[in-house]
């Protein structure tokens, strides 16, 4: 079955010269293998590729369940010369978070939340 | 054991510094750090001294103390802030003159050297390339449109300032985390070369220097995010510091917000480019190797950061002028609000078209609609919308065409698509800034920085 990112992780983005960074997040460490497993860095290109004009970095942080993504040349330049209303790539995060992924639904069940388990 | 604790003031120039009294008050701080200064607020400081040779620093820093130094006086909590901007000399003398008005008495400390506007050609005759850091782009192709270079100092002349017995430390641009890092190097005694106990120092200013996003503020999530109580009264994180940079970030009693692993993490990879090396001017940070322990209660545990030794080199981000932005916003009502809309921006491009006017880059988003997800906007409700706006911005050389790209829309409320409402008006042109990224060998900026307390 198919679910967006933002059933199972969260995101924060910003910004540093041209390039927009995105922090994804999972809520747990079954959640994590999945990012680490689907949300790879050329489907993220592919994801941003109508801002991102350079390549897409990614480097995953298992010590906290996190994988950081860094879009270059994807600000047009810059924020200070962006034409866009989110010169500053806030809600660059939040447009991964649309990104689809398929997952089993023995894995769904798992993974699929809004929040933090419970401990 | 000895513990410090540090508390952040704003996140950047325009910031409420409301929450900073619940942490003097209550949160038990010595320190507060305030970063005024993102990426781009040399560019709008720049914009102010053109207007007055007197401003070009953030003009938030005389209210804010003045709200909050009758609070922290009695408490001995000192400040370390960024304000000075462009004109931290300027920041001082403001500050310096509004507290003899009110009879106030503190030692007020200014650091400069950040600003190396002036001292490009002689930087270049000392064989440092400024060459774009991304790009590799010769800094000559923008020489002549330069407004300001600044570097990013670390937090060597902070410590020093505070050693000299200031209460509070005024700086242009350093590191946004070395306003952290300074005290608690100033407070522990950490040498110069400890590379460990500077990482955990920098998580700390890193986690600290973005204010509410370090306790629940722009929880980026879907649902997550209105679980956070009371963002109404949000409290700023409080960093309580061990001498070997182990830390639990918390926040003041009684206020809102939310101090969780998951808000943490956030902010810890905010604005970070490669984790496993986070460079600052004082240590190159690996967070890989860090833990976050959630204590419950709003207190999470930041230990284990690892540092390899700081660069040899300073960042130096210069701005110089690349050209204009014009804008117009134009509202329409159903039926066919976003046919109407599109025809609209079509005949407004052919007539800039048939006019001859040199536009470089013509951006378009429907408001509401896809002005942020782009290609990933649901726009299957689209052909019946009960409204719609449309915001048009324009990149040019030519500072008129800028200004006028508002007159291209009112006449089409009697000549264009029916049911137009809500123009915005006519916009003036926006200065566009090109951010030129680089590094500078760390001794020909550091033999004139210089650090000045006024009694």
């Amino acid at each position: 079955m198919r679910i967006r990112l933002a059933d199972m992780a969260h995101a924060r983005s910003g910004d540093k010269a041209d390039r927009a960074d995105i922090g994804l997040f999972a809520w747990d460490a079954d959640g994590y293998a999945v990012l680490k497993r689907e949300v790879t860095a050329d489907r993220v290109a592919t994801h941003f590729a109508w801002i991102a004009q350079g390549p897409v970095e990614r480097y995953p942080l298992d010590n906290i369940l996190a994988i950081k993504f860094v879009l270059n040349r994807a600000l047009q330049g810059g924020a200070a010369r962006s034409l866009r209303s989110d010169n500053l790539g806030k809600t660059v995060g939040a447009a991964l978070l649309r990104m689809e992924i398929d997952v089993s639904e023995a894995e769904a069940a798992r993974i699929v939340r809004r929040e933090p388990r419970t401990k | 054991m000895h513990t410090v604790r540090i508390g952040a003031g704003l996140g950047f120039y325009g910031d409420s510094w409301l929450p900073v009294r619940a942490s003097i008050e209550r949160g038990e701080v010595s320190y507060i750090g305030s970063d005024h200064l993102a990426e781009l607020t040399l560019a709008i400081l720049h914009k102010d001294r053109l207007k007055d040779a007197a401003a070009g620093y953030t003009r938030d820093l005389v209210p804010m103390l003045t709200a909050l130094w009758p609070l922290a006086q009695p408490r001995g909590v000192k400040f370390v802030l960024n304000a000075g901007g462009l004109n931290p000399i300027g920041a001082r003398d403001a500050l310096v003159s509004a507290f003899r008005e009110k009879g106030w008495r503190a030692r007020i400390a200014v650091v400069t050297g950040d600003g190396v506007t002036g001292r490009i050609d002689e930087l270049r005759a000392a064989g440092q390339p400024l060459a774009h850091l991304d790009t590799g782009a010769d800094i000559a192709s923008v020489r002549e449109r330069l407004l300001f270079a600044n570097a990013y100092l670390g937090a060597r002349p902070i410590y020093d300032a505070l050693s000299q017995g200031a209460d509070i430390v005024l700086t242009g641009r350093v590191a946004d985390a070395a306003l952290f890092l300074g005290p608690l190097v100033h407070e522990f005694g950490w040498a110069w070369d400890d590379w460990d106990r500077l990482a955990r120092g920098l998580v700390v200013g890193h986690l600290l220097e973005c204010s509410g996003q370090g306790s629940g503020g722009n929880f980026g999530s879907q649902g997550a995010w209105a679980r956070v109580p009371d963002l109404a009264h949000i409290g700023y994180p409080i960093a309580e510091v061990r001498e070997d940079g182990t830390a639990i970030v918390t926040k003041a009693p009684g206020t809102g917000g939310r101090v969780s692993f998951d808000t943490l993490r956030q902010q810890l990879l905010y604005e970070v480019h490669d984790p496993h090396h986070y460079y600052s001017p004082d240590v190159v940070l690996d967070m890989g190797t860090l833990t976050l322990t959630d204590l419950g209660d709003d207190r999470v545990e930041v230990a284990g950061a690892t540092g390899r030794p700081r660069p040899d080199t300073l960042k130096v981000v210069a701005g110089y002028e690349d050209g204009w932005m014009g804008t117009a916003v134009i509202g329409f009502c159903w039926p066919d609000a976003y046919a109407k809309a599109e025809a609209t921006v079509a005949i407004v491009r052919a007539a800039l078209a048939e006019q001859r006017v040199a536009v470089e880059d013509f951006h378009v988003e429907y408001l509401g609609l896809n002005a942020f997800l782009g290609p990933h906007a649901d726009v299957s409700g689209r052909d019946d919308l009960n409204e719609v706006w449309v915001r048009v911005a324009i990149r040019t050389a030519d500072k008129r065409v800028a200004d006028g790209l508002g007159r291209q829309f009112p006449w089409l409320a009697l000549s264009g698509p029916p049911y137009m409402g809500g123009f915005h008006g006519i916009a003036p042109a926006s200065r566009l800034l090109g951010l030129w990224p680089t590094v500078v060998d760390r001794d020909l900026v550091e033999r004139h920085v210089e650090v000045t307390v006024t009694q």
